[in-house]
């Protein structure tokens, strides 16, 4: 797409190509007071020419950002806090964000890695796929909703701070892993209705969680050490990801959430 | 005990005079009903009037009744009714059913009549003068500029000129998955929807990679599960369209059990083979219009500012409804009525929630021409397109186009057995069973189908040339062109016809 040529602003937002600066591989866009439609197609303009690594500075609510983007080796950096949607049906990239995001990380996503310094808002993941999205602070509702694995493969979702309702609802797949370290938020590390209608996958949750907080087709049990085992190597990353001490997110003990059957409205229908 | 006090519905009669016991009907039958010691013996309560064992039968031995059983009159308790207690009583279940909504309510159709040109303006014989059927779906700019060249005066072309979507009959094939329905039916609907000029929809569950020479005539879906979405799934369709609702089960979900989820439709939905593919009833990242905007918008972002419709069940509110999802930068809203068919649906909604889509496609039309946002995007109208006397009066009522899956179904073989649920049906249709999927040719089908377009198009035609119009947009919206013979005012009002002499 190219940008409209009639009007220059929208919402009283250039709408024109936004100033960048090449160096190499590298593209650094300036997004100060960009309409989003302009910014992202300079972001696929610069990933076209060449650039495996675009930074967006300024950016401030831009929607969209990394949002259908394809291809493994993409790397795009966002300076700010983006707006809504951010990598959805991304397949590839890896999108790394230094602030908070807002509502929809990663929805429907295929492939890739979002990091995201921050907190993120409502419905974190849902339905992705594959890949990985990394969270350090909170969760808002329906965090990991609907999370699919496919053939042969998961995604993973890890936030290192609280989430509220309906966690990992409808989950078919995957691993959803909260810790409660770091937050902002008062209450509980989880809120209520976790794992509701959760029919695959498994969710870890640092530290304990009320039976009467979780869904009624799921078994809450204490995570062994084998299981704790199973997750060093995703949470190894994380650490790494965010200057964390494994050992620290190791040092309690995890509770484990899963699907009681892969079936869970089986019994439900009768046939005229 | 008895096992069931359900008594069978039909009676399979076979005429031993008649019957050669060549076994045809015990192969044929999808449900079970024959067993064979010496001659065929049928189980009368397996039979769902399918018709396939009284087509096939070489000697024409066999033929299907209602049971006369007798129960005692009660106009109230029907045996219907009856039988769905002593089945619930028995297992405790939500009554499962297929297809459409067959509750004898009041069709609005077949109280609607057209006009034709008598003496005072001329007919049109389509068969010697042109009569243009091409529909362009989408969103059409508010205004049209000319601007002065060296050529002389053109069209000022900007971005609210969005590509459209091309018809070249305003018929649609509605939306049914493979899952619900078997490969063979996605081919035979792709071939012919490339024949005819128009578009097959995937429904929800994914594009089958058989169908991707297909995919400049396949609408591509997004529902709340989102199944074999990704990236390249949008970018192949011609459109994708967000599915809020369907008319046979607005404002629930489904699922297609594990055990039908085979590695082929699993790689097509993309999920792990034998997993239960539930579809939520709302969207999670839906909860708002502007929620659907920003749905929408995701979706052009990644496909390039294709055409993104929206289907929703026509429901009590639905003009202010659709006038959201305009407002959302929908560029076309696809309005499902109750008749509207399904693989899979709790009878209760299925036959008590929505309302007809004559209503509705009238409602809608008249809401968007008052707020003056008619023409930023196009109206599909479907939910028992029965007729091309159908067709013509959902457009005179507001309609850009229709879209037919019950009536491809039926060209396909389908008796509306109402079996879809169970994955056994004996036309192959709504089956994974390959010894059923074969029976459909997908080359044998997609004839039947364009036949079946092409016929119902020439008789609009016909009834376009009566009507003394020579293309289907002069009819769009036109009410004047209807009238009403036995509704009630309210009604009349309502759709805005006037009731026959006046």
């Amino acid at each position: 797409m190219t940008t409209a040529t009639t009007a220059t602003t929208q919402y009283g937002l250039s709408v024109d190509t936004p100033p960048s600066v090449r160096a190499g591989e590298v593209a650094t866009i300036d997004c100060k007071g960009v309409y989003y439609r302009a910014v992202n197609d300079a972001v696929r303009a610069a990933i076209e020419s060449g650039a495996t690594t675009v930074r967006l500075i300024n950016v401030n609510g831009q929607r969209y950002i990394g949002t259908g983007l394809r291809g493994e080796g993409v790397r795009i950096e966002v300076d700010g806090t983006p707006g809504q949607a951010l990598a959805m049906f991304m397949d590839g990239p890896t999108v790394e964000v230094t602030g908070n995001a807002q509502d929809g990380v990663g929805n429907t996503m295929n492939s890739g890695q979002v990091v995201v310094h921050g907190s993120v808002g409502d419905v974190l993941g849902y339905g992705m796929r594959r890949g990985r999205i990394f969270v350090r602070g909170d969760a808002g509702y329906r965090a990991g909703i609907h999370m699919k694995a496919d053939e042969g493969a998961a995604p993973v979702i890890v936030c290192g701070g609280k989430a509220r309702d309906f966690f990992g609802e409808y989950m078919a797949g995957g691993l959803l892993v909260l810790l409660g370290m770091h937050s902002a938020a008062d209450g509980p590390i989880v809120g209520g209705h976790v794992g509701a209608g959760m029919h695959g996958g498994a969710i870890f949750i640092r530290g304990t969680v009320e039976d009467w907080a979780c869904g009624t087709e799921v078994s809450v049990s204490p995570a062994t050490d084998a299981e704790k085992a199973g997750l060093r190597p995703v949470l190894a990353d994380y650490c790494r990801t965010f200057g964390m001490s494994l050992d620290e997110v190791l040092s309690v003990p995890f509770t484990r959430i899963c699907p009681t059957g892969s079936r869970p409205y089986a019994r439900l229908y009768t046939y005229l | 005990m008895a096992t069931t006090m359900a008594q069978p519905e039909f009676r399979v009669r076979i005429d031993d005079v008649r019957c050669q016991q060549c076994g045809r009907c015990v192969q044929q039958c999808g449900w079970g009903v024959y067993t064979f010691d010496e001659r065929p013996m049928p189980d009368h309560s397996a039979c769902r009037a399918c018709h396939r064992c009284v087509t096939y039968c070489p000697a024409q031995a066999i033929t299907i009744e209602q049971n006369p059983l007798a129960y005692r009159d009660n106009p109230s308790w029907t045996p219907a009714l009856r039988r769905a207690a002593w089945r619930q009583s028995e297992t405790g279940g939500v009554l499962l059913t297929g297809m459409g909504n067959d509750r004898p309510y009041l069709n609005v159709f077949d109280h609607l009549v057209l006009d034709a040109c008598q003496v005072t303006n001329p007919s049109i014989d389509p068969l010697r003068e042109p009569m243009e059927l091409r529909t362009y779906l989408g969103s059409k700019p508010d205004a049209v500029g000319v601007e002065a060249g060296p050529d002389g005066f053109k069209l000022k072309k900007d971005r609210s000129f969005a590509a459209g979507i091309r018809l070249d009959t305003p018929i649609l094939f509605a939306p049914m998955s493979y899952g619900s329905v078997s490969l063979n039916v996605h081919k035979a609907l792709a071939l012919a929807a490339r024949r005819l000029g128009i578009l097959m929809n995937t429904g929800e569950g994914g594009l089958h990679a058989d169908l991707y020479p297909f995919e400049d005539n396949v609408i591509v879906q997004v529902a709340s599960g989102r199944f074999g979405v990704d990236s390249d799934y949008l970018n192949r369709g011609a459109a994708v369209e967000i599915k809020i609702g369907q008319g046979a089960k607005p404002g629930i979900g489904g699922h297609l059990p594990g055990e039908k989820a085979d590695q082929d439709i699993a790689t097509t939905r993309m999920i792990p083979q034998g997993s239960d593919a539930i579809s939520p009833a709302p969207h999670h990242d839906i909860y708002s219009i502007e929620d659907l905007r920003q749905l929408i918008f995701s979706i052009k972002e990644t496909t390039g500012y294709k055409p993104v419709g929206v289907k929703i069940a026509a429901v009590h509110n639905v003009a202010a409804i659709a006038s959201g999802i305009v407002r959302a930068g929908a560029d076309y809203v696809y309005i499902d009525g109750f008749r509207g068919g399904t693989g899979a649906a709790p009878q209760v909604i299925r036959d008590h929630v929505g309302i007809p889509l004559e209503i509705a496609v009238a409602v809608v039309d008249q809401r968007l021409r008052d707020e003056g946002i008619r023409q930023r995007a196009s109206i599909i109208a479907a939910g028992s397109i029965r007729s091309s006397a159908d067709l013509a009066k959902a457009i005179a009522l507001g309609a850009d186009a229709v879209a037919v899956g019950s009536a491809a179904l039926i060209a396909l073989g389908c008796h509306l057995c109402q079996g879809c649920h169970t994955g056994s049906c004996s036309w192959g249709l709504t089956t994974h069973k390959s010894e059923l999927t074969r029976r459909l040719d997908p080359e044998w089908g997609a004839e039947r189908l364009v036949n079946l377009v092409s016929a119902w198009s020439h008789e609009l035609q016909e009834v376009l040339g009566a009507l003394g119009v020579n293309a289907v947009e002069s009819l769009r919206g036109s009410r004047e062109r209807l009238r009403s013979v036995g509704l009630d005012a309210q009604t009349c009002e309502i759709i805005g016809v006037k009731p026959a002499g006046l």
